[in-house]
């Protein structure tokens, strides 16, 4: 194993964490302004993929697709919160997750009436294709490393969104008081809305930049969808700084894990079951390191108590 | 009195239903919807054609969806055998069903035909006179993998697949043929979508080839990252990484890969051009590997009903083992525990117009039976 190997696993892991976080912010968001808990985020984030591959396979150009995702994302999330999660605000948490739940099948089935049951094609643009080398000799995917720089630049458009504007503000303030920002005549019902569609758009998004390199296929949004609620739960619900944290966390854990523990094992056991010990507990890790956040935290590393 | 009435009534319907039902019921339990649905469908589409081409009234086909689920897959199978009183189940795509199935189904004197699924535990101990698999045992593809690395002269291959009893059968199957190296072995989550870390240690394994296995989406993921990553170490993997619906998904990626399979579009004996032909016609795309196993399971069980009478099981049996039907395949012959001996070929991706698609290139196996046959005692 070498030093070299190790830094490119490093970047590996940080890419997926920003992934996630593209995911988990609009997750958190959702949940922290809304108290909704969202199953069907995971859906708006296939439907990004669905939308992208459709509308780069019609134009031909991913950024176009790109558009698309965010576009379609979006104004599926509008849909859902008119039609559907507006009617749950008052409800409890279990009203909530079976309406979402509905809503993952209805999505499933849906895109499979629509687009049929075969993946379908979606690759990295041209311009983004193929590998660069980094400083120290390390071969890297461009595409990666663009996803780096595109979660990079999301989370600080989000902190500036949030923490700078008159939109942020009210966001802000119906997280900590929704009757109170409604008494000073504040529009919550098209708050919402707004911060809902936002949520959608970034899963939309997430979807579009994944399925390029993953498959786009029916279902894909499950297990993000899972992997999503570990990193809010890490995070603190409702915080999108948590959620940054946490998903870069998740990612490293995760993606650094899987690397090494097969190593570690292999010191002092036999290659082969040290492999299938090792993989094992790898794909356990981020479940331990979440109930070990929440021994120490059980709000999460920066939900409020 | 009237309960009575009642009764003799639906006794007397139900006689007259058993006396009309001369034919063959057939209960498919698949997946049809879900991400596997792509595999369930073509299996159903295959059979279906089968049973049109026969022209035959007599068989009737009753299709459930097993959400790729063994709990929902063991329900249908008790209401196919006792509430819709079928002959013969076939349809189950999955290992992981089939093991929680076709057991209780053979134990109950019904016969099955696996169109896909051929777990090492059916082929071996846990055989059974009224199992047969028309596809293939779990590790013949991989074996045929392993086989194939050997004839290119690979010395130094790293090997991976996701962590669960098919993706440990595939590594072991590929070890059992391949007499290299170990570059290294990496076992994969299930349903892993992200492969940037095992990409990256094979480029530092200083290996000269990759063999993997990785159905359905993990396979569509793992080709598009690898051909991004600037790796270009030859690929080698069993069919279904390749399979006619996931290749147009991965598109350029996958060209030139070679990939091992117990059928190919380009086999040549009429019935497989007839079938490729004919499934064209019928539903508008190139049949896979998974159709043509549906295809070759509806004629299996078809040739058999001329011979016996489906309600004789051991007569049927018998003549299910004759596998005296034209199969895709060319020749076919079931071993002594009902699975197929069969040729493993070498087929590589590649590009007909707009459409990706498999070329044979060579046999990497020939009258290959699996290992588990000699435990198996009928």
């Amino acid at each position: 194993m070498s030093i070299l190997l190790l830094i490119e696993q490093i970047l590996n892991g940080l890419q997926f964490g920003l992934m996630l976080f593209l995911i988990s912010a609009g997750l958190t968001l959702i949940f922290g302004v809304m108290g909704i808990i969202n199953l069907a985020h995971g859906s708006l984030y296939m439907v990004g993929a669905f939308a992208a591959a459709a509308g780069a396979a019609a134009t031909g150009s991913f950024v176009l697709g790109l558009a698309a995702a965010l576009m379609a994302a979006a104004i599926a999330g509008v849909i859902v919160e008119v039609l559907v999660i507006r009617r749950l605000y008052d409800r409890d948490h279990l009203d909530q997750v079976l309406a979402t739940f509905a809503l993952i099948l209805i999505f499933s089935e849906g895109t499979r009436w629509v687009f049929g049951s075969f993946p379908l094609y979606l690759d990295v643009p041209d311009f983004l294709s193929g590998a660069v080398t980094l400083p120290g000799g390390i071969p890297y995917p461009l595409y990666r490393l663009t996803i780096i720089l595109i979660g990079l630049a999301v989370a600080a458009g989000l902190f500036l969104l949030i923490a700078k504007t008159r939109v942020g503000i009210r966001i802000r303030a119906g997280e900590s008081d929704r009757e109170m920002i409604a008494a000073l005549g504040v529009d919550i019902s098209k708050l919402y809305t707004l911060v809902f569609a936002l949520g959608a758009g970034l899963a939309g998004f997430a979807g579009a930049l994944v399925g390029a390199i993953q498959s786009v296929q029916v279902g894909m949004g499950e297990p993000m969808l899972i992997l999503a609620f570990v990193t809010i739960v890490i995070g603190g619900i409702g915080s999108i700084k948590g959620a940054f944290v946490g998903a870069i966390l998740v990612g490293l854990t995760d993606t650094l894990g899987r690397f090494l523990l097969p190593v570690l094992f292999g010191a002092f056991m036999e290659p082969a079951s040290a492999n299938s010990v090792g993989s094992a507990l790898a794909s356990m890790l981020i479940y331990i390191l979440m109930a070990g956040v929440l021994i120490f935290r059980p709000t999460g590393l920066y939900g409020k108590a | 009195m009237k309960l009575r009435t009642l009764l003799a009534a639906a006794s007397m319907v139900a006689l007259a239903a058993a006396a009309q039902a001369e034919g063959v019921k057939v209960g498919m339990i698949t997946t049809l919807s879900g991400g596997g649905a792509g595999l369930g469908i073509d299996v159903r589409d295959g059979f279906l054609l089968a049973v049109k081409q026969s022209g035959r009234s007599d068989i009737e086909v009753v299709i459930e969806d097993d959400q790729q689920k063994p709990e929902i897959a063991v329900q249908l199978a008790d209401k196919m055998v006792q509430a819709e009183q079928v002959d013969i189940l076939t349809g189950i795509i999955w290992s992981n069903l089939a093991m929680a199935v076709v057991p209780s189904v053979t134990a109950q004197g019904k016969i099955y035909l696996s169109p896909n699924a051929g777990p090492s535990a059916l082929a071996g101990k846990g055989c059974h006179p009224n199992y047969f698999n028309v596809a293939w045992q779990n590790d013949a593809l991989h074996e045929g993998a392993g086989a194939y690395a050997n004839d290119a002269g690979f010395k130094n291959t790293f090997i991976l697949a996701p962590n669960y009893p098919a993706g440990q059968d595939a590594l072991t199957g590929f070890k059992r043929f391949f007499k290299g190296n170990l570059a290294g072995e990496i076992y994969t989550k299930l349903g892993q979508t992200d492969y940037a870390a095992e990409i990256a240690q094979i480029r530092a394994s200083g290996a000269d080839s990759v063999f993997f296995f990785l159905p359905g989406g993990m396979g569509i993921s793992f080709l598009k990252q690898y051909a991004d990553s600037g790796v270009d170490l030859p690929l080698v993997g069993p069919a279904f990484s390749f399979d006619q619906g996931i290749l147009q998904a991965v598109g350029a990626a996958a060209l030139g890969v070679k990939n091992t399979s117990q059928w190919g579009k380009d086999i040549d004996n009429p019935t497989n051009a007839a079938f490729v032909e004919s499934f064209q016609a019928e539903y508008g795309r190139l049949p896979s590997l998974y159709a043509s196993q549906g295809f070759d399971t509806a004629n299996l069980m078809i040739s058999a009903m001329g011979k016996a009478d489906v309600a004789d099981t051991a007569a049927f049996s018998a003549a299910l083992k004759e596998a005296d039907f034209a199969s895709t395949r060319g020749e076919f012959a079931f071993g002594p525990n009902n699975h197929p001996v069969q040729t493993i070929y070498v087929r590589e991706v590649i590009q007909e117009g707009d459409v990706f698609t498999n070329r044979i290139i060579g046999t990497a196996l020939t009258g290959h039976t699996d290992v588990y046959a000699a435990d198996c005692k009928m």
